[in-house]
């Protein structure tokens, strides 16, 4: 893969190598696909026991006791545990968001102790010698439940006379913010003209294939915890399970083995999951807890739940100037531990209108508690509702100024020589390729032949839509963004490069990898360092106790971060080697390279000897070398950014056919045109793209969380909620625009959320484009049948798409 | 409630097996906590989602519908069994080249419902078209991959076998 910046596949330096760029396949898909991966709920110690939880089976109760002596005397069971119980060993959770002014958030204890807000909220802990067993004695666990009335729409929490679901905090309003960037009110009124719409984001879950897992060890001799853990931080695990338990952090080990799945979801802190930690130190033996489907359902950490308004003006020459934009969303009945939830809501109004050159924007953004399940971190945050919410009205936009979108978009992108720049929204993007992405994606979509395509169908009957969208993901946050918030998110990473005795290599890294890749790509980069192939080099990672302290997985760093840190620490290790080497050949190190497994003069690219003979005088022959000369074969170096993100870019277009009579959908086509930076492995990138793409589609077209006016979740189960499966998804096509971060010597940026945002934003438009000869347009997702229906009936009758509750 | 228990006779990955197992355990809880197989995988445990996939007398079947006691006198193969046979040694191949897998966990009930497929085609000559692929692993759940790249492998590995090269773009 040629760069277009001129650089070599291989080094930085161009010294060889080439790893860096190629479809290498991963050396840790093996054991899983031979059905040899080791997930946490296939780990078995001796004296493990296992955990049911006791759960809400209402959306808000008081729970006015709870009555254990017939379930203490169930078949296995060794002990019934209470939220209270729990809160006596294990300090609670309070989530405030230090940087974020007016913020708040009531006290959550691991398991709830005298008040359940969300239905499923765990409440009390069976502990049996099987799983089956425990789940028996839940029944017979008779909590004295007092049922309050359930806070289930958020307009309605929000409003004046709302009960508080915590009286403490004095009403149900977590968070609001506002942003202004010059006079939205102004420039609106000025415009031309201008198009205005509703959004509603359905509620939904991640639906990991592999439920929530925690086995936890507690010796009660040396007073030290071994918890092996289905999560993507293992430090963040470290440190909480210390700080809430009062166990030194070094007596702390958290292993994150095989997990199945993450996606966000397992960067959370979930309550039960401290619980069973805090339950293992209790009983002085290992405790077991796997989610089932129904508990994952009901007390997973959920997402989006947004309602939108928003309105763009734009001028008589069809440039936009202006956005107005509110955004409402419910967050359940806590803020998510340490994550926040209300960044669901920030980020969809700092990413809005992030492509486009408008001068004039309002944004708010209020977030509302309510008795639903806790919203957390899910691929994306808030992004897709944003880049939704704008690249609609630009739709729309074009439509009323009789502009093809494509056009449309092209005239009013940031142009190529305005950067940096800061989004109306409150982005700092040092670059963006828009006008390439764009390009490559309508050229590998053939756009004009689509359009062509469109119109036959028509003179047909058939209603077929064309999309394309524009999107941004802010990758890789930095200590810019979290440091200030005072939760303890570590956004350095680092990697450790060790040379064994015999010549191969061992890297350590912080960065945790849940299918993405990530350690592949660490392989690839400390390979092309120290001039070795994959077969020479294992990557260890997810064990807080034996690789450097970082922040795991989570908001598309991977490769940004961790892939710095390992390029780094690869190129200190080469020096310290040659350095070496250089003291055994009696020559200087700045004459000596590596390639191939040997260390070579770089005039005439000769082999003076290889890493297996320099690393046994480094281990074994010391006495041979000069007086002094201390052999460092283990290096260490961290990445941080000096930056609050880095921007990534990109557009996806999508093909769609309506049936106006059944309101199904099909899905004809589908491109995606990404700027990720430097493309390390182009096969990782390629499948982060496609899976992130099918979880978008799920999103908008079937994936809902549906509560009743109770706080009753209706359909959880797998049967029920529905999910993308292989026979209805499309093929995807692929573009890449490579242009390398100039803020690291990598140059990667991030990609895991790239194709879940783009994806939910061009199905929109693409629907919308299907749609709009009927005069309808889609106002809420996921866009079921019904909904279809509805608008096109709607717009049939004159009546504008059915408007959402008007704002308090 | 104390669990009633019947002892069940079965050949499980070609070894026979005696147990004695409670009549209200699923095959796969069998196999994984009797057995000691975990790579049978338990994501829904109500038949929807595959990853419990296994192999009950040839025939592919939901390991957490079917109790451990329905087994009895069946012969039963796991990802574990199949993967030592050599089976589908090329599927595995394909699937490891093309990434059809990220957390693998939906992975082992891929790989034994697209081994019944691609038998279904050896044995009928022909290479199945990717329609055909992608409604036969519809009803199997893979939440990171969105499918394409595990058709490819499937639709590679029945080229192979037919003896014709896969094209590009495919």
């Amino acid at each position: 893969m040629s760069l277009p910046d001129g650089r070599a596949n291989g080094h930085a330096d161009g010294s060889g190598g080439g790893l860096v760029g190629k479809p290498v396949a991963r050396p840790n898909i093996r054991r899983l696909i031979h059905g040899r991966g080791r997930y946490t709920d296939d780990i078995t110690v001796p004296h493990m026991l296992h955990v049911a939880f006791v759960r809400s089976p209402y959306g808000h109760a008081r729970i006015n006791g709870i009555d254990a002596a017939m379930a203490e005397t169930s078949p296995g069971v060794v002990r019934i545990v209470t939220g209270a119980e729990v809160s006596e060993i294990c300090k609670p959770m309070h989530a405030v968001a230090e940087h974020r002014p007016g913020h708040k958030s009531a006290v959550q204890h691991m398991l709830a102790v005298d008040h359940a807000c969300y239905q499923g909220e765990p409440v009390a802990a069976v502990v049996a010698t099987s799983r089956a067993e425990a789940e028996d004695a839940v029944d017979l666990v008779m909590v004295d439940w007092e049922e309050l009335p359930a806070v289930m729409d958020m307009m309605e929490a929000l409003a004046p006379d709302a009960t508080p679901i915590h009286p403490e905090l004095g009403d149900n309003l977590c968070y609001q913010h506002v942003t202004d960037t010059g006079d939205a009110a102004t420039a609106l009124a000025a415009a031309a003209f201008t198009v205005e719409h509703e959004f509603e984001f359905g509620r939904h879950t991640a639906v990991t294939l592999e439920g929530r897992a925690i086995l936890a060890e507690w010796d009660p001799v040396e007073e030290r915890l071994t918890v092996h853990q289905s999560h993507q931080s293992p430090y963040q695990m470290q440190d909480i399970y210390s700080r809430h338990l009062g166990i030194p952090e070094h007596k702390v080990r958290v292993i994150t083995p095989d997990i199945g799945g993450g996606f966000g979801l397992k960067i959370n802190v979930h309550g039960e999951e401290v619980a069973v930690v805090a339950i293992a130190k209790m009983m002085g033996r290992p405790v077991k807890y796997t989610a089932d489907r129904l508990e994952s359902f009901v007390a997973d950490c959920q997402t989006r739940d947004h309602l939108n308004t928003a309105t763009m003006g734009v001028d008589a020459n069809g440039k936009i100037t202006s956005m107005d934009y509110d955004n409402t969303l419910s967050v359940g009945p806590y803020t998510a531990y340490i994550r926040f939830g209300l960044a669901e809501g920030m980020m969809a109004i700092t990413c809005a209108a992030a492509p486009y050159a408008l001068t004039d924007y309002h944004a708010r953004t209020r977030v509302a508690y309510v008795n639903k399940g806790i919203v957390g971190m899910f691929r994306g945050v808030g992004v897709p509702v944003g880049c939704t919410v704008t690249e609609v009205l630009v739709d729309q936009a074009a439509a009323k100024a009789g502009i093809d979108p494509v056009e449309f978009r092209r005239m009013n992108y940031h142009r190529d020589e305005d950067y940096p720049l800061t989004t109306v929204g409150g982005y700092a993007a040092k670059s963006m390729s828009l006008h390439r992405c764009l390009d490559a994606c309508i050229d590998i979509m053939e756009y004009d032949a689509l359009r062509n395509d469109q119109a036959q169908a028509r003179e047909n009957n058939v209603y077929r839509g064309v999309g394309v969208a524009t999107f941004v993901e802010a990758a890789a946050f930095g200590p810019v963004y979290y440091g200030p918030s005072g939760a303890r998110v570590s956004t350095q990473d680092g990697c450790t490069v060790k040379l064994e005795p015999s010549g191969v290599v061992r890297c350590m890294t912080s960065v945790t990898d849940q299918g993405q890749g990530t350690l592949t790509g660490i392989a690839q980069i400390v390979g092309d360092q120290l001039g070795i192939g994959m077969d020479d080099i294992d990557v260890i990672s997810g064990d807080s106790s034996t690789t450097p302290y970082g922040g795991g997985a989570w908001a598309s760093r991977g490769m940004a971060m961790g892939g710095e840190a390992a390029l780094q620490a690869g190129k200190a290790l080469k020096a310290n080697i040659l350095d070496l080497a250089a003291s055994v050949l009696q020559t200087t190190p700045d004459t000596l390279t590596l390639g191939g497994g040997e260390i070579r003069d770089i005039a005439t690219g000769e082999a003076r000897m290889d890493l297996a003979e320099v690393a046994k005088v480094g281990y074994f022959r010391q006495d041979t070398l000069p007086a002094g000369v201390q052999p460092e074969l283990m290096v260490t170096r961290h990445h941080v950014p000096n930056t609050p993100y880095y921007v990534a870019n990109g557009i996806q277009g999508a093909q769609v056919e309506i049936d106006v009579e059944t309101g199904f959908i099909k899905l004809l086509g589908w491109w995606m045109a990404d700027d990720c930076g430097r493309v390390v492995n182009p096969l990782m990138v390629d499948e982060q793209i496609r899976g992130g793409i099918i979880q978008g589609i799920g999103n908008t077209l079937y994936e809902h969380s549906q509560y009743d006016e109770n706080g009753q979740l209706m359909n959880a189960t797998l049967a029920d909620y529905l999910l993308p499966m292989a026979g209805e998804m499309p093929d995807i096509k692929i573009a890449h625009v490579e242009t390398p971060l100039t803020s690291t010597e990598l140059g990667a940026n991030g990609i895991g959320e790239s194709g879940t945002i783009g994806a939910i934003a061009v199905l929109w438009c693409a629907v919308n484009d299907a749609l709009r000869p009927l005069g309808a347009q889609v106002t809420k997702q996921p866009f079921t049948p019904e909904h279809i229906l509805d608008v096109i009936a709607q717009a049939g009758r004159g009546c504008h798409p059915s408007r959402l509750e008007s704002p308090v | 409630m104390n669990e009633e228990t019947i002892e069940i006779a079965l050949t499980v990955n070609g070894e026979q097996v005696t147990h004695t197992v409670p009549v209200r355990r699923h095959l796969v809880d069998f196999l994984r906590l009797d057995l000691n197989l975990t790579g049978s995988h338990l994501a829904c445990e109500h038949g929807v989602c595959g990853a419990c996939t296994v192999r009950v007398d040839g025939v592919i079947a939901r390991g957490c519908l079917m109790l451990a006691v329905q087994a009895n006198g069946a012969d039963v193969v796991t990802i574990e069994g199949l993967s030592a046979s050599g089976e589908v040694a090329d599927l595995q191949k394909e699937f490891e080249t093309r990434n059809a897998a990220q957390c693998g966990f939906c992975t082992p009930g891929m790989v034994l419902t697209s081994a019944e497929l691609l038998a279904q085609m050896t044995s009928g000559g022909g290479v199945p078209d990717r329609e055909v692929i992608r409604d036969h692993l519809s009803g199997n759940l893979c939440r990171c991959t969105g499918y394409q790249a595990i058709v490819d492998a499937v639709e590679a590995t029945a080229r192979a076998r037919a003896g014709i090269t896969m094209g590009e773009g495919a």
